[in-house]
């Protein structure tokens, strides 16, 4: 067999997707007219699929401070914290963090997709057993594939099937490593985090909780659901990234676990990985300050959460289970999907297409996400926009 | 009947509604190339097979596992570990 024979399905697969319109991976933002506008295949659209939850990626002191350590530090590090040393803005935004949290001990690695391989690859190994939720994210199935740990899956947010399968391990449910996600990134839906921590407690497993999709959207203090569940101390692991809420690249986890300091040295993708540039940590580090100082952003990314999600419910979308920042519309025929999504373009609307195996039950999501800096007239204009693009097709 | 036929007979069973029409199952019957298993079936598969035998079945087993027979292997190391 050729190197590239075990491409023919995903080539098909484009073909056909060509042959409905636009292909959407290949979707190329021009010029960014702001957080929430640009000029995407040379038409200008609202932008309604990034992550950009508080709309920071603008943001002039986030800006600045990049500039700043641009100038001063340059442009990258050229090597890993352990062969090349960090910098001191490394070492900041690792204290930052921990401060915000309330943890003793945080690590950053250079995206967050590396933050959870970095992470369960040196955490766990050979002879440990993690029970990760379903409908986690890739790198999380990417992190524990690499461990070498023994993997289990329990159905997404059934508390009871995570129970079933920690009674079925008998001794070695102590020694357990629990994963799931505050927001998961396709249907917005939480996890149902109070009674995983208590499950967690019952064996005396660990638990780790992805907040990449959570911070700075859950919580009083925007620590995400395990501030919002009030399960913190039950929580020895958060990981998190800078590519959402923060408006940056790179990720993070932070624990009070006296030895957690070991991971670092035991994690390869933190090893031998270049770590994050100057401007980015410095724009990080600026972001995470403005989302301390400023609840009224969340406060502003729900209210357009819960018109996004209204308004496209009471048109009759089938959308994901609860209110969030992420409203995705379901469909059971990719057909529908595809081509809602070229008609949601024509009239100057991005989303995210979401198909078969990446969505949950083997259907297709339109995933259109709420930030902070949207307009109640902008987010007006895309649910106009789904009823045309509806009519049309 | 064997431990290791019971449950070959068992999955037999569970393989049921993922066998198309008029193919016969055998341990030698391959689950991609022969049943035209994708991810989403697989991952359906495993929940039915759980259920069924009342087990936790590793993700770590399943890009070795090629042919119903090796997977009836591996179901009766499981239900032996307990």
């Amino acid at each position: 067999m050729a190197l590239f024979d075990k491409f023919r399905q995903i080539a098909d697969a484009r073909e056909a997707l060509a042959r409905l319109g636009e292909d959407p991976f290949r979707a190329t933002i021009e010029r960014i007219l702001s957080p929430t506008e640009a000029i995407v295949n040379g038409r200008p659209m609202i932008l309604a699929g990034t992550n950009n939850y508080l709309g920071l990626t603008l943001d002039t002191q986030c800006i600045e401070a990049a500039v700043r350590a641009l100038r001063e530090e340059g442009t990258g590090t050229t090597g890993s914290r352990m062969a090349n040393g960090s910098y001191s803005g490394h070492v900041a935004l690792e204290k930052d963090l921990a401060d915000f949290f309330g943890r003793r001990w945080c690590v950053v690695f250079s995206t967050g997709y590396v933050a959870n391989l970095g992470l369960l690859s040196a955490l766990t190994g050979p002879g440990d057993v993690i029970l990760i939720d379903a409908d986690c994210h890739a790198s999380i199935y990417d992190g524990c594939r690499m461990s070498g740990a023994e993997v289990i899956r329990f159905r997404h947010n059934d508390v009871g099937d995570l129970d079933k399968r920690l009674r079925r391990l008998g001794e070695r449910r102590a020694n357990a490593l629990i994963i799931v996600e505050g927001i998961y990134s396709t249907l917005g839906d939480r996890a149902p985090l109070a009674e995983v921590a208590a499950v967690k407690q019952e064996h005396g497993a660990c638990l780790l909780v992805d907040e990449a999709h959570s911070l700075g959207v859950l919580g009083e203090r925007g620590r995400g659901l395990s501030e919002e569940s009030d399960v913190e101390s039950s929580v020895d692991f958060i990981v998190g990234t800078f590519s959402k809420s923060l408006g940056a690249t790179g990720g993070f986890c932070v624990s009070d676990h006296p030895e957690a300091e070991l991971i670092r040295y035991g994690s390869r993708p933190y090893i031998f990985t270049a770590s994050p540039c100057p401007a980015v940590i410095a724009s990080t580090r600026a972001a995470l300050n403005r989302l301390r100082i400023e609840p009224e952003l969340r406060v502003l990314l729900w209210n357009n959460a819960r018109q996004l999600y209204r308004s496209l419910q009471e048109m009759g979308f089938r959308l994901g289970p609860e209110v969030s920042p992420i409203v995705a519309a379901r469909f059971e025929q990719r057909e529908e999907a595809i081509g809602l999504w070229n008609a949601l373009l024509d009239q100057g609307v991005y989303v995210n297409m979401i198909l078969p195996p990446a969505a949950p039950d083997g259907g297709s999501l339109l995933r259109c996400s709420a930030t902070a800096a949207h307009t109640p007239d902008q987010i007006d204009r895309i649910c106009k926009a789904f009823a045309t693009a509806r009519a049309l097709t | 009947m064997s431990h290791y036929e019971s449950i070959l007979s068992q999955l037999y069973e569970i393989l049921g509604p993922y066998t198309p029409d008029g193919h016969s199952l055998s341990e030698d019957t391959e689950f991609i190339a022969d049943l035209g298993l994708d991810s989403m079936k697989v991952m359906q598969l495993l929940l039915d097979t759980e259920e069924r035998f009342d087990i936790s079945i590793p993700l770590n087993i399943i890009p070795d596992v090629r042919t119903v027979g090796h997977f009836a292997r591996c179901l009766q190391q499981l239900v032996d570990r307990g």
